[in-house]
């Protein structure tokens, strides 16, 4: 696609939301299911069942989508230029990884106006692992000029199961990366719309509130107690729907994986909301971690017993 | 003779692997040449980010051909063993056979298997998949739908073979889907077109020719020389970074060496603060004035693409992430001013050091209480101890600290400064860290000894006590470079310290902070392990300092000793003094004596212990040597007492011509049976002499 032919406010290079469209248009042109966000609080892309589960069994599996990510800890009252407890990922996952994901990955930043002649690309050794959904990969940075713009990750394990065949897994930090192709030094600078003048709508006229007013509850009010009881009833609720949705004794087909793996993201997050609380000291932090992974795991064995698992 | 050139063509290889394979793929090749008779003249082995090569030279168009007589039943002998030698001999009948006469057990019949070696490139064609399917990553991972692993994702596999005035043939084989050929792809950027190589030179060349360096030595030299004539040029320095032009040499495979500035404001953050931010997060060098030494605002990128606008575009964004990380360092290096570092302490209270080790602030004053009593027995100030053991922990919780750790230390000094401390106290917070290795150097600043010793001391006997000690390769707390900065620290210095009751000291402090639950060991058993733990190091200290390990093992010997120093002065004048005459026949003397008590004491079952019944001797050589023995253990262990070493050995050397001439003279084994048993005593008084400086039985030769 040339990126010249767009209207202006289109362009990725001026526009927010421009960047996240081309994005889009490029790998439906790959053949990826174009999904929306998930419709919870998740740290991460990978989070979304689309990206986890689906990378569990032996179904091939296409998609992108945008992930609003939540860092708690990251909030930084909206006084850092470059760290936001709310920002966006675009995250793309092609199972089984083609051969030619890597010139996939440098034809999408291509897509976005980065050219290849001019800059110095570079895949840069970061193994991947999360230690709360009981997952591992290896891969790269990738850097643009030396900033980091994605993470590349060939899966390996998820949930504690192998993955057979490998995802192939792209995340795109699209703050950085379009600070970076707008020419940006400050996130709450980026032109989000890609208009000038009185309709020209900056990043900071939708988040700038947004993130003092996070950070003030991240750090400072969010209610301990309730967090705590929300936890355990998470996890609660996590393993009754999951000793609930076993179709039969022999425990072969599983009904209820999605619901429960909700709940599991669920935990996470409000783990995540305790810990920038500076409520979990760092003994009982394992032990949380612990706990989530626990909960993803048994959710992994669920979704293998699902039809969207490859279960027969 | 022909050449073989492989090369495995993947994804990028982290840079901190790409050597090791190298010498990986060049071993396992040969290795299974040789096994296979395969002899080659010479082999060598590159890597860039997305290829492995290895370029043999020299080998053999074939396998020698293998003869082999098998020897076979008599003849006559049952059918069955017959068809089992002629199948196992691969023979069709006996016709192939030969017969061996033999006058004395009957004639036999003998198969000669010849073995025809088998052409180079179908051995190379069984090796090099198996080499591709068992190569040593450190971490591998699988791809698509595919089971092989590799470092990550390979492409393609280029592997010929034959002589180099012919074109070579291809070796044929294919892993996991992927066949060998003779195509492989230039620079993934300036040439990603398909190339066709025939031998290793056609291959470098076309490499070159396609933006791609395939020696690592080649990509390191063009970096350094060319950052160094940038800097040069604008009147600087390049600061040199071994470890760093590895990492970004292995990053590239065509170098492009760019300079890009950072705003001289930044220059007020530390020198070492900035380098490391630039080194760790973008992996750039830094230059600095070469008349006052301190740094330039500038920097030197190595990029991987020879742009179309002369790599303005990159160093732009270089500049730019540059900018934002400095900002960061400068930030959380101003934060950090605004707190005085024993503001920060009471933190600690919350930060676990080791679950049954209790917290960093339990550790501190551990350390502290330690170092204080330490202060008087290295002749350091004890005020300014427990300042810097109070103090020397505290930037662990700085910004600068957390977001570069190994800046811990420096960071320290340099607060410690900022704030107005004394500069031995400043100088403490850094030091106390030392040595981290053997290149390291060792502290000698009173201050900063105290401390080094009572963290040291406090890591080593804390884990000591929980039962964590080093087991085999294993050691994840540091302890044996621990107990070696300890071993150095007090050697270096020639600090007299006795470590027993700093290591009961350092027990102490741990039972008063995690109480009388934590069943600590005894402080004698502990000591005791410990100080063995101690003499290990030492030992293998001193003989990588060229000291016979027998010498050390004689003095060690001597029983549970806690002053470093004093082993070490004894060691050397045991050294010493054996190479004199009077050592080496003494040696002699000594060791004839304990031979023939160990022997006879075998043999009678019963331990002869001195002192001789002077009443028993019968011959002047026994009266002259136990007096000999009265006097100069009396004055060895004067000598051993004023820890004149070389005048005990002198002491003990004076026995030697009574040693001699009662060798000489007298029957050990007399026929009286007392008198026998007298001078084997005698003899026991001779080892216990010796005692006084060495187990002489230790000593070789």
């Amino acid at each position: 696609m040339d990126t010249q032919n767009l209207p202006p406010h289109m362009r990725p290079d001026r526009s927010f939301q421009g960047l996240i469209l081309a994005l889009q248009r490029y790998w439906a042109d790959q053949g990826c299911v174009i999904l929306q966000p998930y419709d919870m609080e998740v740290g991460a892309g990978t989070f979304h069942p689309a990206t986890t589960l689906r990378a569990l069994g032996p179904k091939h599996w296409k998609a992108a989508y945008v992930q609003p990510s939540r860092r708690p800890k990251d909030g930084r009252y909206g006084e850092n230029p470059n760290r936001l407890q709310h920002y966006y990922q675009f995250q793309v996952i092609l199972k089984p990884s083609p051969d030619d994901l890597q010139n996939l990955y440098l034809k999408s930043l291509a897509a976005i106006g980065i050219d290849t002649r001019l800059h110095d690309v570079r895949f840069v050794e970061d193994d991947w692992e999360s230690p709360t959904l009981g997952a591992w990969g290896l891969g790269w940075e990738c850097w643009c000029d030396g900033m980091e713009v994605s993470q590349f990750t060939y899966f390996q394990q998820v949930a504690g199961f192998e993955c057979a065949p490998v995802a192939g897994e792209l995340t795109y930090g699209l703050e950085r990366l379009a600070m970076y192709v707008q020419g940006v030094e400050n996130v709450y600078d980026l032109n989000f719309n890609g208009r000038e003048g009185a309709e020209r709508v900056a990043y900071g006229d939708v988040f700038l509130q947004a993130e003092q007013e996070y950070s003030r509850h991240n750090f400072e009010h969010a209610d301990t107690d309730m967090l705590f009881e929300q936890f355990r009833m998470a996890e609660g609720a996590c393993k009754t729907y999951l000793d609930a949705g076993w179709a039969d004794e022999t425990h072969t087909r599983h009904l209820m994986a999605l619901p429960a793996y909700d709940q599991c993201i669920k935990a996470s997050h409000v783990f995540n909301l305790l810990d920038a609380r500076g409520v979990i000291s760092v003994t009982e932090r394992q032990s949380y971690i612990l706990r989530v992974r626990e909960m993803a795991k048994a959710c992994g064995a669920a979704w293998l017993a699902t039809a969207g698992g490859g279960a027969a | 003779m022909p050449d073989l050139l492989l090369e495995l063509f993947s994804e990028e290889i982290p840079a901190r692997m790409q050597a090791r394979a190298a010498e990986d793929l060049t071993s396992m090749v040969t290795n299974r040449l040789v096994d296979a008779g395969l002899v080659y003249e010479a082999a060598t082995a590159f890597a860039t980010p997305r290829r492995l090569a290895l370029a043999i030279q020299g080998l053999p168009a074939k396998q020698p051909d293998l003869r082999e007589e098998r020897k076979g039943p008599r003849v006559g002998a049952p059918d069955k063993a017959i068809q089992g030698f002629l199948k196992g001999a691969g023979l069709d009948d006996l016709s192939q056979a030969t017969i061996q006469k033999d006058p004395k057990k009957g004639d036999f019949y003998v198969a000669l298997i010849e073995k025809p070696g088998r052409p180079a490139i179908d051995v190379l064609a069984e090796i090099l998949p198996v080499v591709v399917r068992t190569f040593p990553w450190p971490k591998a991972m699988r791809w698509g739908t595919g089971r092989l692993t590799w470092v990550r994702p390979l492409h393609a596999i280029v592997a010929t073979f034959g002589p180099e005035t012919e074109d070579p043939d291809i070796v044929p084989f294919s892993v996991d889907g992927i066949a060998s050929g003779d195509t492989t792809f230039g620079h993934r950027f300036l040439a990603p077109e398909k190339i066709r190589v025939k031998h290793f030179d056609d291959y470098v060349e076309k490499l070159a020719a396609a933006k791609v360096l395939l020696d690592p030595a080649r990509r390191r030299a063009i970096v350094l020389a060319d950052a160094k004539s940038l800097a040069f040029a604008q009147g600087f320095e390049l600061v040199e970074d071994q470890g760093l032009l590895d990492e970004v040499s292995g990053l590239v495979e065509w170098p492009v060496v760019l300079m890009g500035s950072f705003d001289p404001e930044f220059l007020k953050i530390p020198d070492e603060v900035i380098r490391s931010t630039i080194r760790a997060n973008q992996k750039c060098f830094v230059v600095r004035n070469p008349g006052t030494g301190t740094l330039a605002p500038k920097f030197v990128l190595v990029s991987n693409n020879e742009a179309t606008d002369g790599g303005k575009a990159i160093v732009a964004g270089n500049e730019r992430v540059i900018r934002a990380r400095l900002s960061d360092a400068k930030f959380f290096y101003e934060t950090d001013l605004k707190t005085r570092l024993e503001e920060r302490l009471p933190k600690f209270e919350n930060i676990v050091f080791h679950e049954k080790l209790g917290t960093q602030a339990e550790r501190i004053a551990r350390i502290e209480r330690l170092a204080v009593e330490l202060a008087p027995k290295v002749g350091a100030d004890v005020d300014k101890v427990r300042r810097a053991a109070r103090l020397c922990k505290a930037d662990l919780l700085t910004e600068v600290v957390g977001e570069f750790p190994e800046l811990q230390g420096f960071v320290g000094k340099t607060y410690a400064l900022a704030q107005g401390e004394d500069e031995s106290v400043a100088a403490a917070c850094e030091e106390h860290y030392k040595p981290q290795g053997p290149a390291d150097r060792v502290p000698t600043d009173p201050v900063s000894v105290a401390v080094a010793l009572a963290d040291k001391l406090d890591t080593l006997v804390g884990f000591w006590a929980i039962d964590e000690k080093p087991t085999g390769s294993k050691d994840p707390f540091a302890l044996r470079r621990a107990a070696l900065g300890v071993i150095r620290i007090v050697l270096e210095n020639s600090l007299r310290l006795a470590l027993v009751p700093l290591i009961g000291k350092a027990r102490d402090e741990g039972l008063a902070v995690t109480g009388p639950k934590q069943a600590l060991p005894e402080a004698g058993p502990l000591a005791a392990d410990l100080l063995a733990f101690f003499a290990d190091r030492l030992k293998v200290q001193l003989r990588e300092q060229g000291a016979r390990h027998d010498l050390v093992d004689a003095v060690l010997a001597l029983g549970l000793q806690d002053d470093l120093v004093k082993i070490v002065r004894r060691v050397e004048a045991l050294a010493k003094f054996l190479d004199s005459d009077d050592g080496k026949n003494l040696l002699v003397g000594v060791k004839r004596a304990t031979n023939i008590l160990r022997i006879e004491e075998k043999k009678d079952g019963v331990r002869y212990e001195g002192p001789a019944d002077r009443t028993l001797f019968r011959a002047d050589e026994e009266r002259a040597l136990a007096s000999a023995i009265t006097e100069a253990k009396a004055r060895a262990t004067a000598a051993v007492g004023a820890e004149d070493f070389s005048a005990a050995m002198a002491a003990i050397a004076t026995l030697r011509p009574a040693v001699d001439a009662f060798f000489e003279k007298v029957t050990v084994n007399a026929d009286e049976a007392p008198v026998r048993a007298n001078r084997l005593r005698l003899l026991d008084e001779i080892r216990a002499a010796t005692l006084a400086v060495a187990d002489f039985s230790r000593i070789e030769g």
